[in-house]
């Protein structure tokens, strides 16, 4: 990528009229997109934007670049085959949490187990809109939907601990309205070496408005989100003095100037440690008692399956004396008449 | 090898079949028997028969393996019944015993033959000749495992590591009744055991000491099997499955195209994944995804980013990939299936051969979703047909079904090897850099193609999906008129790949009495059949059919010129359905069978001849 391209979000910007409901999370979403994706020097006709089925899934006929709305839960498969046949292309992957998880589950893991470099993003509204309303794999217990008029009695999937579990590099997570924090985040994921998971929290105005509220409540918001970024300390809340700390094997909120708690006492976020386990928590952290974490939870370097897969083609192809179809042909044990 | 041979049985040709347990190494020996065979000049076909369990129940019919050569003149098929059966245990021989020819000979492994082996087997007595009546057929009772012990005994080898030398005893045997030279075999046992020269060696003694034993008895009357009329040229054996893989890559190679394979692995298909995982020397990308929709689904990606795509299956897999194939329908993207067939339902005969997926590949899909589909009917012609698959799928942005079969796939003949040179330069209609106002469906007028504008491609950005499309342009479209237009073209598009493939041929005069009709792995049986009553003068003609969809532009013009029609598979009657939507003017008898095996040449003539006696 060594010319220098100027595009602006304009330029991702497709002649589609966009058909997502008025106040849907959807618009904001798409807006952070073309806009992080103007500022990452890559040329248009690079992206390819894979979706599955699902509201969030029209994601590609609103994008300006080469698109793909595939079928009911296959945009991670298709977008693996995609990259590892062309990896010079960026890949991003639109999935709902119906989508992604659910039809879509064993390919969700498994393109975090094989850590292809492509970036997938996971609109995640707790409920399955286009369908118009029945529970997904991360609505909370006990909600009541189409499917569910007594409550869901299924236990719900965090998505960063599916990510984890599968082995994953990479989990972000953003809020729909936060259109800041999800172009940073966009960035960086766009950087990141790897599989890229990003969990958007996203509203849907229709079926499970206001799911996320707890979280982007107006008044309580910064008590309620902890934005966490490598390597600074985690802390939050309106006046900036809340922290978290290790106690034990749990997190705990301290307030800094409370019961001798200082600075120095707050956790520092690592997002490169290999090992999961703070990562674990601090996806697991819900309300009341925590806030829920938002910014790179995780982003760990490792090899990339298209980057092998090619080094073991251009290992094999150079000690072997077969060079083409005809080579092939004769190769073996074969007998003159 | 000089011999003393005071009489001879001549043959045009013969069949063998090698039979034991499924450790035994059946297939080993029936490999080295017929690579031998096509190294001395003989024609060849062959077929393993083996067990869907990696190790079944010792001893037990369930658990027996089987390979059968035919070799000799004018070999079309793997051979009905066997002239000399191989059986290394009592099991091999009540599984066996009745695809043998009566007068045939039957070797076995006399000291398998144990009460507790007996029992295993499921004879009731210990004398199972007389039980099962076998004295129709010529006993060669050979002490095998006794003899290899005893040519051994010195080399301090275990025993068990020496029994496992028995087959290459009753392997001996065999070269001398047919009069084969040992050299090749010799020579594959220096490759392969290069690091333990015990093991060359001790395989060696225990060859010749069979070829010697035969030489030996009185019970042995040498074969004197013709050879084949073979056109010149360079010869290598080949199976279905690595003739499609080598298909596929050829293809790939003249359409100047990275070959990329999604898929998962299915009996009997997997073989095709293995070998093109093996061929990175050629480049080839290999992607093992986590289920059967995984595979097609990356393949279907892997086209939309510019590769030629290929997913290879068998009927279960095919099942599950339908609605990923209206995808690749729905956005004209090229892509070869390749399906394996096997028998069905379910989970079925995974080992067995079956027509099962005719009817499938032409509807199993939702909506009007039209895919071309193409048969290969020899192990060797898995390569033309594929190659013949991935052009049409190429050049005309479809979906392409290729259908083989278990029968084809593991069976191997001798082919004589092509020069890509003869094969033609496959032209994609890759939209170029600089096309101005370039719109997805925008259709080539005389074909009804639309241009592959790869991602990576400056200027040319555009979407596609699963949704229906408008005309031209592609953007979603919910008009009620534009489907009816889209769902019309997709199905002319497919339509109009008739241009390009070649006409129906006809076996026989184009007039006749009787035309017998099949299409993919069924040709060499139904070529035999037709050729034994041409021979006795019957008017009997034979169209087999390569082409599914479309079929070949002249195949009414075939069908309307003969008096009766019978269409043979082995399914309940999948193509025969197809043929009487399609041309519904002619009668069509049929002839089936579903029993996981290939039909015989000698119940096809008869059937043909029951045919041709009715009025």
């Amino acid at each position: 990528m060594a010319a220098e391209v100027k595009l602006t979000f304009k330029d991702f910007k497709s002649d589609q009229e966009v058909r997502w409901c008025a106040g849907c999370g959807d618009h904001a979403i798409l807006n952070s997109v073309q806009k992080a994706m103007a500022e990452m020097g890559v040329p248009k006709e690079k992206f390819a934007v894979i979706a599955g089925i699902g509201c969030s899934s029209r994601f590609p006929y609103y994008m300006n670049t080469y698109g793909f709305h595939t079928i009911h839960g296959r945009g991670a498969a298709i977008a693996s085959g995609a990259k590892t046949a062309n990896p010079d292309l960026s890949v991003w992957v639109v999935n709902g949490d119906g989508d992604g998880l659910a039809i879509g589950g064993n390919h969700f893991i498994h393109l975090n187990r094989r850590n292809i470099n492509l970036n997938l993003l996971l609109f995640n509204n707790e409920i399955y809109g286009l369908t118009k309303g029945q529970y997904s794999p991360t609505t909370k217990e006990g909600t009541k939907t189409k499917t569910s008029p007594f409550g869901t009695i299924e236990h719900p999937f965090n998505p960063g601990e599916l990510v984890l579990g599968a082995q994953g590099k990479y989990f972000a997570r953003s809020i729909d309205v936060n259109m800041k924090l999800t172009q940073e985040i966009l960035i960086d994921a766009h950087n990141h070496k790897g599989t890229s998971i990003v969990e958007i929290l996203q509203n849907c105005v229709i079926f499970s408005d206001n799911v996320h509220g707890f979280y982007t409540d107006k008044e309580n918001k910064l008590d309620r989100q902890l934005v966490l970024r490598h390597g600074e300390k985690m802390i939050f809340g309106t006046n900036n003095d809340k922290g978290l700390v290790l106690d034990g094997l749990k997190l705990k909120v301290v307030t800094i100037g409370e019961n001798g708690v200082t600075d120095d006492d707050i956790l520092v976020h690592d997002a490169h440690e290999e090992s999961p386990f703070l990562h674990w928590m601090l996806i697991n952290m819900k309300g009341p008692d925590f806030p829920v974490a938002l910014g790179v939870i995780r982003s760990v370097e490792d090899t990339v399956y298209e980057e092998k897969l090619e080094a073991q083609i251009a290992s094999v192809k150079a000690s072997s004396p077969i060079k083409n179809m005809n080579d092939l042909l004769r190769s073996g044990s074969t007998w003159t008449v | 090898m000089t011999n003393k041979i005071d009489k001879v049985i001549e043959l045009d040709h013969v069949v063998i079949r090698f039979s034991g347990d499924s450790g035994d190494g059946m297939q080993l020996t029936g490999t080295l028997f017929s690579d031998t065979s096509a190294l001395m000049g003989s024609g060849i076909a062959t077929f393993p028969d083996y067990p869907a369990e990696i190790r079944a129940p010792q001893g037990t019919v369930g658990g027996v393996s089987g390979f059968q050569v035919h070799f000799g003149y004018d070999i079309n098929t793997p051979g009905d019944y066997a002239d000399v059966l191989v059986a290394m245990n009592p099991a091999a021989l009540k599984a066996n015993a009745k695809w043998t020819k009566l007068g045939g000979s039957i070797i076995i492994d006399r000291d398998a033959f144990t009460a507790k082996n007996l029992e295993k087997a499921g004879y009731k007595t210990q004398d199972p000749i007389t039980e099962d009546n076998l004295g129709r057929f010529n006993i060669i009772s050979a002490p095998i495992s006794s003899m290899t012990q005893e040519t051994l005994k010195e080399t301090g080898m275990d025993n068990k590591t020496i029994l496992r030398s028995k087959n290459m005893f009753a392997l001996g045997m065999c070269y001398y009744l047919f009069n084969r030279e040992l050299t090749f075999t010799e020579q594959f046992f220096e490759k392969k055991f290069k690091k333990v020269p015990a093991v060359i060696e001790a395989n060696k003694m225990v060859l010749k000491a069979g070829f010697n034993y035969g030489y030996n008895v009185q019970e042995l009357t040498p074969y004197k099997v013709a050879a084949a009329e073979i056109a010149h040229g360079t010869y290598r054996n080949i199976n279905g499955n690595t003739a499609t893989a080598w298909g596929l890559v050829a293809a790939a190679e003249k359409a100047n195209l990275p070959l990329f394979c999604g898929s998962y692995p299915i009996t009997p298909a997997t073989d095709i994944l293995h070998e093109l995982s093996y061929l990175k020397n050629l480049g080839v990308k290999t992607f093992q995804a986590e289920d059967e929709i995984g595979g097609i689904t990356s393949a279907i990606g892997a086209s939309f980013a510019g590769s030629f795509a290929v997913t290879t299956t068998s009927g279960p897999g095919l099942a599950l990939k339908s609605e990923a194939i209206g995808l690749a329908v729905i956005t004209e993207l090229p892509l070869v299936i390749v399906n394996v067939q096997r028998g069905g339902p379910s989970t079925g005969l995974p080992t067995k051969t079956e027509q099962s997926d005719l009817l499938q590949a032409l509807y199993g899909r939702n909506g009007e979703s039209p895919v071309a589909v193409i048969a290969a009917s020899t192990p060797s012609n898995c390569f033309h047909y594929a190659f013949e698959a991935s052009k049409i799928a190429l050049e005309h942005m479809t979906p392409v079904i290729l259908l083989t079969d278990g029968f084809l796939a593991n069976g191997t003949q001798p082919w004589r090897i092509p020069d890509m040179d003869d094969y033609p330069t496959i032209h994609p209609p890759i939209a170029k850099e600089g096309t101005e106002n370039y719109k997805p469906y925008q259709r080539n007028p005389e074909n009804l193609v639309r241009s592959w504008a790869i991602p990576g491609t400056p200027g040319l950005e555009h979407r596609i999906g699963g949704l229906e499309k408008m005309d031209k342009t592609g953007t979603v479209s919910y008009v009620p008129e534009n489907h009816q237009v889209m769902t019309d073209l997709r199905e002319e598009k497919v339509a109009r790949i008739v241009a390009d493939i070649p006409d129906l041929e006809v076996i026989g005069n184009d007039e006749a009495d009787l035309l017998v009709i099949g299409w993919g792995g069924t040709y060499g049986h139904l070529l035999t059949a037709v050729h034994d009553l041409q021979k006795e003068a019957k008017s009997i003609s034979l169209a087999h059919f390569n082409y599914i969809k479309p079929l070949p532009a002249n195949t009414r013009d075939v069908l309307k010129k003969f008096k009766k029609i019978v269409v043979a598979e082995i399914n309940n009657g999948q193509f025969a359905s197809y043929l009487r939507s399609v041309f519904p003017e002619f009668t069509y008898l049929q002839y089936n069978k579903v029993m996981g095996l290939p039909f015989t040449s000698i119940e096809l003539v008869d059937n043909f001849n029951k045919i041709l006696e009715e009025k």
